[in-house]
């Protein structure tokens, strides 16, 4: 059985965690080619609907990785993405996605090698849930043609009874 | 003058919905005179004597407009809102219901499964020892018999058929239903896909007393009595005016009652709750993990019915997803 590569979407500081990525891929450090790293000027950025919009359009994982609280080149807005991914967090358990399919990861410029292990973890993890397939957990086994045209035909008899 | 100048055709339809939206149009009061000189009413269940087989009969794009309210729960409220679509010009989605989803949307919550046990099995008041269920098809010595489908998700207007219009609340205040109607009278209508509605948030006609929000414990609304002059939100109380489009004339926090949501997301915005979360977040007044955690855990028990009491269809998620059974 082949093994299950996860689609992690992974937003990104400019200032920090991007820098940090970029810095282990100068020093060559290995980590897993299954985060997709999306950047962003700051994690506050981050809109709590980018995280929802990922698992809809079929990831497996999201990862918000910003400044350490207190290193914002924003002040504090990293708090508040602290903030929103509590608030993710309460309400995606009630959703039904784990918990573990949502990581917030605090690495500065400096921490490449924190970054691409904490990369490799999340992906590990994500790997054990499994995938998690949004995408078309609406489709319907009911939403049939079939009672479509049901309804269809029995209204076109009504009519020609009418005529 | 003397030719009558010919009407336009106005059709009214409800799906998954409560009826309030029929009502909101009888709000209109002595203006509703003025919507019968305009408009021949061809298809309206709840108010005149016309069958589906009627509007089955009509030429597409017959009737020029459709205010269709109500979500998608059954294949036989998707086979008219596809008719109403083939045969209608303009098809408004009229109300949160066929907007967003609403209360019925709120079902997504669960699946087909628990809204049947409850409905048909757990009720103390419900008495089914053999367990009877709706059937798609139940044979009987006459001939076959036909219920339409349940569908597992609510589905919301757009979702099912493409839509031209969107009129938002729970239901629409008789005056933007007015301003629709007018618009459409006067040709004067917004780009197709518009919501026909204001583009601001409600905190813009609240006259609460708004200051900077700093948060430490969320209130429900039996918890606390409001102040009568500070934003509730201020006050703690959970309300959904700064994420909610207005046109409601801020009708609920006027009399101390916190903002639910009903008239949807304000321009711009997909995911009603997301932006909720957003909002919400940038105000709770602590740094710690922790202490986060606590104030949300504790202050707001449901977040689904809290964030998504009216977007849950409509949201990116659209529904909660049930634990998978081994097959």
């Amino acid at each position: 059985m082949s093994t299950f590569n996860p689609k992690i979407i992974a937003f990104m500081c400019n200032w920090c965690s991007y820098t940090a990525s970029d810095l282990a891929g100068t020093a060559r450090i290995k980590y897993s080619p299954c985060a997709r790293i999306i950047r962003v000027m700051c994690s506050g950025r981050v809109d709590p609907s980018f995280v929802l919009k990922a698992y809809a359009l079929g990831a497996d994982g999201v990862m918000i990785a910003g400044c350490h609280p207190g290193d914002c080149h924003y002040i504090n807005q990293n708090y508040k993405t602290m903030r929103r991914y509590a608030m993710l967090h309460h309400f995606i358990e009630q959703m039904g996605i784990e918990k573990d399919r949502l990581r917030l990861v605090w690495a500065s410029a400096a921490e490449g090698q924190y970054l691409a292990e904490s990369i490799d973890q999340f992906v590990e993890d994500v790997r054990k849930l499994g995938p998690l397939n949004w995408t078309g957990v609406w489709e319907d086994e009911f939403r049939s043609e079939e009672a479509l045209e049901e309804i269809a035909a029995e209204h076109a008899e009504a009519m020609e009874v009418q005529a | 003058m003397n030719e009558k100048k010919k009407k336009s055709k106005l059709a009214m339809y409800w799906a998954a919905s409560c009826g309030g939206c029929e009502i909101a149009v009888l709000a209109l009061n002595e203006k509703i005179l003025d919507v019968d000189a305009h408009f021949d009413i061809v298809f309206w269940p709840v108010a005149l004597d016309a069958k589906t087989r009627d509007v089955e009969k009509m030429a597409d794009g017959e009737i020029d407009v459709c205010l269709f309210n109500g979500g998608i729960r059954t294949s036989e409220q998707e086979y008219m809102a596809r008719l109403l679509r083939q045969k209608s010009k303009v098809l408004v989605a009229f109300g949160s219901c066929s907007h967003e989803g609403c209360i019925p949307g709120l079902a997504n919550a669960s699946g087909r499964r628990a809204i049947f046990d409850t409905v048909y099995h757990k009720t103390p008041s419900t008495e089914n020892p053999d367990r009877i269920e709706p059937q798609v098809k139940t044979k009987m010595p006459e001939g076959t018999l036909y219920l339409p489908a349940f569908y597992d998700t609510l589905r919301t207007l757009d979702q099912t058929v493409k839509v031209d219009y969107y009129l938002p609340g729970c239901p629409p205040e008789a005056d933007r239903i007015w301003d629709a109607l007018t618009a459409i009278i006067s040709g004067a209508l917004p780009p197709l896909g518009s919501v026909i509605g204001a583009e601001t948030t409600v905190c813009d006609e609240c006259p609460l007393k708004r200051t900077e929000k700093k948060i430490k414990k969320f209130y429900r609304t039996w918890e606390k009595i409001p102040d009568g002059e500070t934003c509730l939100l201020e006050q703690g109380i959970l309300c959904c005016g700064i994420a909610t489009r207005a046109g409601c004339g801020a009708r609920c926090p006027k009399v101390g009652s916190p903002c639910i949501g009903c008239y949807g997301p304000n321009e711009g915005v997909h995911d009603h709750g997301a932006r909720m979360m957003a909002a919400l977040s940038s105000v709770i007044d602590s740094d710690d993990p922790e202490e986060i955690a606590r104030i949300i855990r504790e202050g707001i028990p449901d977040p689904i019915g809290s964030f998504y009491r009216f977007g849950l269809a409509a949201s990116h998620l659209r529904r909660k997803k049930e634990k998978q059974i081994a097959k």
